[in-house]
């Protein structure tokens, strides 16, 4: 293609494009924004010119996930376990996400103990039992109904007992208003810290990929209450584009460490930010 | 974070007072502001542009541009609008045949098996003989979670644990349903994609099979843009005859039930209020159009 000047109906097009894969009205703006500056040095640029720069600059929005030099699910070697704690509003995907993260670590040859800290919702120990046999590992659980303060006190001790590599932690879903909620997720996060007092090591917090802007306030929310220290955006394997990670991610400055792509045990990916991006401007 | 629209809109109208003419272009740029809001609430963008259209037009019929308070009008013609695009048809639910077969179809996750529990509870309060029925054959403990629910609110569960044919299930408790007297069967189903081929076609056998009154599409109220495919793909296949909206006890704006109400015209039915038994409720569209809106 020859040159051609980047005009109105360009930007136009690109602005349907990220807001309809949920960025954001901010977020995009911002993106063309930057791009406008970039094209204003250069005023005549072809398709592929322009293309290169946005995906640059929406990488660039991108937090660069620092673990990313490690190999694909490793993680650091402790005297004790490494605890991950996975959190989010409900019917996201934390469990699912849970097991596919157990598989991959024990296939990697760790020892990899489960907590079932979400004694609330309906069947939910029973569901990560299954998760739990499915990959191999232990569940420590106290049944439905306990304090989930407890349950994770339990499971603290035995995967130190254990001599685990790594415990993760399934809390119940819970939507951010929830004052009540959010500080028990608080307090839980305090009780792992009586036992192993460096824990947790990683706050998950599983995003929906079909969720609009209201993961932006979630984002917000749980980042207060736990310290989220990296993403997970599940369903991608839909139509959805799971935009909104890119305006959380440079706002909290929070990497996106996993993807789901399915309901399968294997269903799990490492982030990659070129890849998402790509996908973005992939018709459905 | 977002400005409101009362906010945005006293943000462009302030203009139009201080000038002594008003002009087109004024309500121009307050229509863009109420587009923003609109995508900003998650409303699928094209729809809202529509929407916004229609709403100039209303604004400039309406002579907004010399009325005493454009300002207030503006609001008003915005919300009604919204409410109206919302509203429409009444949204009872309607229980014919005996038994009374609805069906549940949904996204991974959106609540279909709460709702499920929640909706016949209250059937079973109305005096009536109700039965769940659980479809969902593959998400781990499904079946579990259906027969808790359920047990909770004394109401019986078909199910055919070492069956994993749902369409087999679902024939099966209908004929067990006319056996033991059941008024009001509701079948819970697994969480599907639309793209999902497979998964689609289940479905839809599932409906030849059983043939429902209600084909009820369980949404939750923060999906983004998506919203407008997956509900598209749905009707497609299904034909629904209501939408459920659920978790609108979060701070979503739910732009969604806008984007979704346009694109297939169908009734909003129900909303999630709570993982309660009792968080359910009636939809009321003008409620929703000033959530939407944020005022
Ligand atoms: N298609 C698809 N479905 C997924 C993915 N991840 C999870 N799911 C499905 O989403 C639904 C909810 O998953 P859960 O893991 O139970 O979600 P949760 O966050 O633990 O839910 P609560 O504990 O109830 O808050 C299940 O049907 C999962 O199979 C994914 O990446 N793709
Ligand atoms: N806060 C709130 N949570 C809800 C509501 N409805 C459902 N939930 C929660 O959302 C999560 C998912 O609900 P489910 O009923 O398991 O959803 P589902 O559609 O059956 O999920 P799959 O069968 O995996 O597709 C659970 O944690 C529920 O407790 C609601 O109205 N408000
Ligand atoms: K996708
Ligand atoms: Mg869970
Ligand atoms: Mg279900």
């Amino acid at each position: 293609a020859g040159k051609s000047k980047v005009d109105e109906e360009v930007l136009d097009e690109l602005e349907n494009i990220l807001i309809s894969a949920d960025v954001g009205v901010q977020t995009t703006l911002k993106i063309i924004e930057r791009l406008e500056e970039r094209v204003k040095r250069d005023k005549y640029l072809n398709t592929e010119e322009l293309d290169k720069i946005l995906r640059e600059e929406i990488m660039a929005l991108l937090q660069e996930n620092k673990s990313a030099d490690l190999a694909d699910f490793e993680i650091p070697k402790l005297n004790h376990p490494y605890v991950i704690m996975v959190v989010g509003v409900n019917g996201v995907g934390k469990t699912t996400t849970i097991g596919k993260l157990a598989a991959q670590y024990h296939l990697k040859g760790k020892k990899v103990v489960l907590g079932a800290a979400d004694t609330f919702r309906a069947a939910a120990v029973e569901q990560l039992k299954i998760w739990g046999e499915r990959v191999g590992v232990p569940v420590i659980e106290l049944g439905m109904g306990k304090e989930p303060s407890s349950v994770v006190f339990e499971a603290a001790k035995k995967a130190s007992e254990m001599q685990a590599d790594v415990l993760i932690i399934d809390t119940a879903g819970r939507l951010h208003n929830k004052l009540h909620l959010m500080n028990e997720l608080a307090k839980m996060k305090k009780t792992i810290q009586k036992f192993i007092p460096d824990a947790p090591h990683e706050v998950l917090l599983v995003l929906d990929g079909s969720t609009g802007q209201n993961a932006v306030m979630q984002a917000r929310e749980f980042t207060k209450t736990t310290d989220v220290t990296a993403l997970a955006i599940t369903k991608l394997d839909g139509t959805a584009k799971g935009g909104v990670v890119i305006g959380i991610s440079d706002e909290f400055k929070i990497p996106v460490k996993y993807i789901g792509v399915g309901e399968k045990i294997e269903d799990l990916q490492v982030f990659n930010r070129a890849e998402f991006v790509d996908s973005l401007f992939k018709k459905n | 974070m977002f400005q409101n629209l009362s906010e945005r809109l006293e943000g462009a109208l302030k203009v139009i007072k201080g000038k002594h003419k008003i002009t087109e272009i004024n309500v121009a740029e307050a229509v863009k502001d109420v587009r923003k809001a609109l995508v900003e609430a998650d409303v699928n963008y094209k729809i809202a542009k529509e929407i916004t259209e229609r709403i100039k037009e209303k604004a400039l019929g309406q002579k907004i541009l010399i009325a005493v308070e454009p300002y207030q009008l503006m609001i008003k013609i915005v919300e009604d609008e919204l409410a109206q695009l919302m509203g429409g048809q009444k949204a009872d639910l309607m229980l014919t045949g005996s038994p009374a077969v609805v069906l549940m179809a949904g996204l991974q996750g959106s609540g279909k098996t709460t709702f499920s529990a929640k909706l016949a509870n209250q059937i079973k309060r109305q005096g009536r003989q109700v039965l769940l029925v659980a479809c969902d054959v593959y998400r781990p403990a499904a079946i579990e979670q259906l027969k808790t629910l359920a047990l909770q609110i004394g109401v019986d569960v078909y199910s055919e644990p070492e069956n994993n044919n749902p369409v087999a299930i679902a024939q099966n408790a209908i004929q067990y349903a006319k056996a033991n007297h059941k008024n009001v069967v509701i079948v819970d189903t697994a969480g599907r994609l639309a793209v999902d081929e497979e998964m689609m076609n289940e479905i839809e056998k599932i409906k030849k099979a059983i043939n429902p009154c209600e084909i009820l599409f369980v949404v939750d109220s923060m999906t983004g843009q998506d919203a407008v495919n997956t509900a598209k793909a749905f009707n497609e296949r299904l034909d629904f005859t209501g939408v459920v909206l659920t978790k609108l006890d979060g701070d979503t704006r739910g732009g969604a039930a806008l984007s979704i109400r346009a694109v297939v015209e169908k009734p909003i039915k129900f909303i999630g209020t709570s993982e309660k038994i009792d968080g359910i409720d009636v939809f009321h569209p003008d409620r929703m159009a000033r959530r939407i809106l944020n005022m």
